[in-house]
């Protein structure tokens, strides 16, 4: 017999113990005074604490997240479900969307990378959609510890463990490292995928008498209040709490995803709903999942598959047990259900029925251990305006740019492009399999991946961006440019931006101060995303990423999908035939705070952010985008970290081509990042026509060579390396660092 | 010349080798379950990649045990032509149809990239298509493609001119750079790299188009015989 050694309610509230789950004294009162009129029990707070967590709830973020641009005719669903769903012609949409698992990941870093992408494939299978790729936006500290080392090789073998065995392709993303990540690393994961617009699932329980039905792995007591525990601050003594990390079995993924979009094709008559259990477990899948349908809920939690014994009313609701998913299934149809589940040797059953009325109750050994207004858990948390205050150091700031000294550019170029955050991420990237599904046109590496979608002429290219430190420099602006680099990115693929997905990686949000980049990051985002035509689809928020008091940099990753209309229209970054012409679109301004070099040459970043033009930045974008659908352009490259020269260098590699350029302006501008702009190179034969088309913003650099060389001729020093000495500089860097 | 493709509960590059077969080669070909028991109208049975069962014990290790398995040794002994690629080689070598084992590769990591072989044997069932071609670039993508086999059996794969294809620059650590090997009678080939990912222009390569059309002029010309 199950021992009952809960501690009573009047225990919770004299003990305080509602605050180990993160409920504040305020809303344990609002709890137990306005919602239920009584005290809440064990299970019932432990509830609350799971739903109002900020995780569920977005209780700080909510005020911010309505800031966002969420319009746009080919939205077809916005945040609210699972993910987000953008039109994409045909019948057919394109379904996204992004999540963090930054905490588990600093604790346990194979599995809560592992986990961070078996939990974002479930979002997007059960919106009906078939997952067809996989992007991963990564933050570390330097790599100058042993344990930053081992966080690195193990997120990226778990990423790589879950995604390769799943047979999803991971095809994109971005890694950068920088201190202030050094004990708190981002692991943001994003999954798209597609699906034809009749097979579009809600997370909804709707008619009453109709079945809850769980499928997938047994529950167990792994993850127990993580969502808790992702949303609480980080600090050293967390980091003992293992226990709070999920365990992810991508073999048992596999099953679930494809027997769930069994039924969701082969049985739709019967399927009401279907939701992931994610954060907050079953609780947070089947109270949304009601509360959405305006229904009642009641659950037999003895019904509730479970793999170890004993297992508390709490431990089984906020269990954060992977790889299972919620269905409503119509009353009668259930044996059609298991029929499906049981072909593919998973478990499903019955464990509750929609009913009248908004409660929510749940049923443990015959005895009613939650009874609690539906609404007061899934959409009834409270909402926190707090309070914004800019941080001391951007009212400080230094007006003055930068104003780098530069006797050797080869020698600074060498240097640059071995810093890791400019290095090749190949070494990682190369450890996920990016072609499984044999719909990879352009694999990682290049400014976006990209898939063609079969059986039509169209394709997707998708990317993840954000560069923290101009949001530490300047929040507002900051977010603009992570969405222009998104933009930029899709469109030198060929793309057109269609919608974008976030994870606001921020710090503690009663910190005025941290607030104050969180709401103005999203303010500039949403300006971006307006003029871009890509309103915010889905996200996630992940607050509190500090370590022993220290916030990390703002970091609102970025997830952007962009359609590529015809498929002749894929371009990629690489110089692809001596002779070629090169190009720089854009103007190139002594941008130099917050760049890489002065990263590189003072060890930090400061002063106040470079200027940055939204128009400008369309009106080039626009240019381009004209230019490759006229077949005008070879290849095209986003100029970002490092600079101008970076991305002429990058340009070379992938064929093994050389440059000579020459160019007015000064070596250093080379360095500088200016924003807007893109290295472009052009057939001989195109070189008129897209001069023509570019008016002035394009200026003539040289050519593509067939030698071994990278030759630049500035207004004063010249850059002059052998391609493949400065290739393998690029590459060997980060293995070098990793070892 | 119709194709049989056994789908092991894991297997995710099932229906990448059947849209390769159908789309680009224009063959019919069928997933086939697991569960499956004969294999009777097939004329070549591809065992494709994937992590079988989750890859759990050992790669490829419970696969052999599923009721499929023994159909495709039955169709095997037939001298039919059976290609196990990535999961598929590491399931022909648990089930005793190849010798020797995958091990985790060298650098204890999933490797994904563009690899060069050399065609070690161009008169196989499997490659005559490459005719004077030496060396082709495949796919490859996998964590546990370091082929091992004792010096004995080393010797005799040499002998019998059963190492089919080569790593120009072994990524993985396999012995003497195999990449792929096929059983003495010369009908069942196990290789690491993916050709059923290089069957496109689109997608970047069409190498690997050459493993099928050898297939299917070797059915011809067996039709003909």
């Amino acid at each position: 017999m199950l021992k009952n050694t809960e501690p009573t309610p009047e225990a919770l509230r004299d003990d305080h113990i509602y605050r180990e789950w993160g409920l504040s004294d305020a809303e344990y009162e609002l709890i137990s005074k306005k919602v239920l009129g009584r005290l809440p029990n064990y299970t019932e707070a432990g509830l609350f604490s799971g739903m109002w967590s900020e995780h569920c709830s977005y209780k700080n973020s909510k005020p911010v997240l309505k800031k966002f641009w969420t319009q746009g005719d080919q939205v077809v669903a916005g945040p609210g479900e699972g993910a987000g769903i953008i039109d994409i012609g045909d019948g057919q949409a394109v379904v996204f969307k992004a999540e963090s698992h930054n905490h588990p990941s600093a604790i346990e870093p194979y599995e809560g990378a592992a986990t961070g992408v078996g939990g974002i494939i479930r979002d997007i299978f059960s919106m009906g959609a078939k997952p067809i790729a996989l992007l991963d936006s990564l933050r570390f500290g330097e790599l100058t510890d042993e344990s930053t080392k081992y966080l690195v090789s193990q997120v990226v073998a778990g990423i790589g463990g879950y995604g390769n065995c799943i047979g999803i392709p991971t095809i994109g993303g971005d890694t950068a490292f920088d201190a202030s990540y050094q004990k708190n690393p981002l692991v943001n994961a994003m999954c798209v995928g597609i699906l034809n617009q009749a097979d579009i699932q809600k997370g909804q329980a709707t008619g009453v008498g109709n079945s809850v039905i769980y499928v997938g792995a047994k529950t167990g007591r792994d993850g127990i209040s993580g969502a808790s525990f992702a949303s609480a601050e980080f600090n050293d003594a967390k980091a003992a709490q293992r226990s709070a990390v999920q365990v992810g079995d991508p073999f048992m993924e596999k099953l679930l995803m494809d027997a769930c979009l069994e039924v969701i094709h082969d049985h739709r008559e019967s399927l009401v709903g279907i939701q992931d259990m994610g954060a907050a477990g079953l609780v947070s899948s089947s109270a949304e999942m009601a509360s959405k349908a305006g229904s009642g809920l009641e659950l037999n939690l003895d019904l509730v598959p479970q793999r170890e014994s004993g297992m508390t009313p709490f431990e089984l609701m906020l269990s954060e047990s992977q790889e299972r998913m919620l269905l409503c299934v119509r009353e009668g149809a259930e044996k059609e259900i298991y029929a499906v589940f049981e072909k593919y040797g998973l478990d499903a059953a019955t464990i509750g029925h929609v009913t009248t009325g908004h409660q929510y109750r749940l049923w443990h050994r015959g005895k009613l251990v939650a009874d609690v207004p539906v609404d007061a858990l899934a959409s009834d948390a409270p909402v926190y305006q707090r309070e914004k205050k800019v941080p001391e150091r951007l009212a400080q700031q230094s007006k003055a740019q930068f104003m780098p000294v530069v006797t050797d550019v080869t020698t600074t170029l060498k240097q640059l492009l071995q810093q890791p955050t400019v290095a090749s991420k190949r070494s990682l990237y190369r450890t996920y399999d990016s072609q499984v599904q044999t719909n990879t046109v352009v694999q990682p590496g290049s400014d976006a991946g990209v898939v063609r979608i079969r059986q039509t002429d169209k394709a997707l290219a998708m990317t993840t961006d954000v560069n923290g430190r101009y949001l530490f420099l300047n929040p507002r602006v900051g977010g603009e440019m992570a969405v222009a680099e998104a933009a930029r990115n899709i469109v030198a693929s060929g793309g057109v931006p269609l919608g974008i997905t976030d994870c606001l990686n921020f710090g503690n949000p009663e910190n005025p101060e941290q607030f104050y980049e969180l709401d103005e990051s999203a303010q500039g985002i949403s300006r971006a995303c307006k003029l871009f035509n890509a309103p915010v689809i889905s996200g996630n928020v992940s607050l509190n990423n500090e370590s022993n008091g220290q916030p990390i940099y703002p970091t609102p990753m970025i997830g952007m999908v962009g359609l590529i209309k015809h498929q002749r229209d894929i371009t990629t970054q690489d110089f692809k035939q001596p002779g070629d012409a090169v190009y720089v679109l854009g103007d190139t301004h002594a941008d130099f705070n917050g760049s890489e070099l002065q990263k590189m040459l003072t060890g930090r970043i400061s002063g106040t952010l470079f200027d940055f033009d939204l128009a400008v930045e369309k009106q080039n974008q626009d240019l381009l985008l004209d230019a490759i659908q006229a077949g005008l352009v070879a290849s095209a490259h986003d100029a970002a970290e490092g600079g101008l020269i970076v991305a002429i260098a990058e340009s070379c590699f992938g064929n093994n081509l050389g440059v000579s350029l020459t160019s007015d302006l000064r070596s250093v501008d080379f360095f500088a990042e200016t924003q807007s702009r893109f290295v472009v190179s052009v057939s001989q034969a195109n070189r008129i026509a897209f001069e023509n088309q570019m008016q002035s913003r394009a200026t003539y650099l040289g050519e593509v060579t067939a030698a071994d060389r990278l030759y630049v001729q500035t207004a004063d020093q010249a850059f002059d390396v052998p391609v493949s000495a400065a290739k393998q500089l690029w590459e060997e860097a980060l293995p070098c660092l990793l070892k | 010349m119709k194709f049989a493709v056994p789908a092991f509960p894991g297997s995710n590059c099932d229906y990448d080798m059947v849209n390769a077969l159908r789309d680009i080669l224009n063959v019919p070909a069928d997933l086939v379950s697991a569960q499956a028991t004969n294999l009777e109208g097939y004329d070549a049975v591809v065992l494709p990649g994937g992590f079988s069962y989750g890859d759990y014990l050992r790669s490829g290790a419970i696969a052999r045990f599923s009721p499929v398995m023994a159909a495709v040794k039955d169709f095997a002994a037939t001298g039919k032509p059976v290609l196990g690629i990535c999961n598929g080689f590491q399931i022909l070598t648990e089930a005793g149809l190849l010798p020797g084992t995958l091990q985790a590769n060298r650098s204890a990591q999933f490797i994904c990239q563009t690899s060069e072989l050399i065609i070690r044997n161009p008169s196989t069932m499997f490659t005559t298509a490459y005719g004077n071609q030496t060396k082709i670039s495949l796919p490859i993508a996998h964590g546990e493609g370091n082929y091992y086999c004792d010096a004995h059996t080393l010797a005799e794969l040499r002998t019998h001119h059963q190492i089919v294809f080569e790593y120009v620059d072994n990524p993985n650590g396999s012995v003497a750079n195999i990449a792929g090997i096929m059983n003495r009678q010369g009908n069942v080939l196990g290789m690491m790299p993916h050709p059923e990912r290089a069957v496109e222009t689109i997608l970047g390569s069409t190498a690997g188009l050459g493993i099928f059309q050898s297939l299917l002029s070797h059915q011809r010309e067996g039709v003909h015989a």
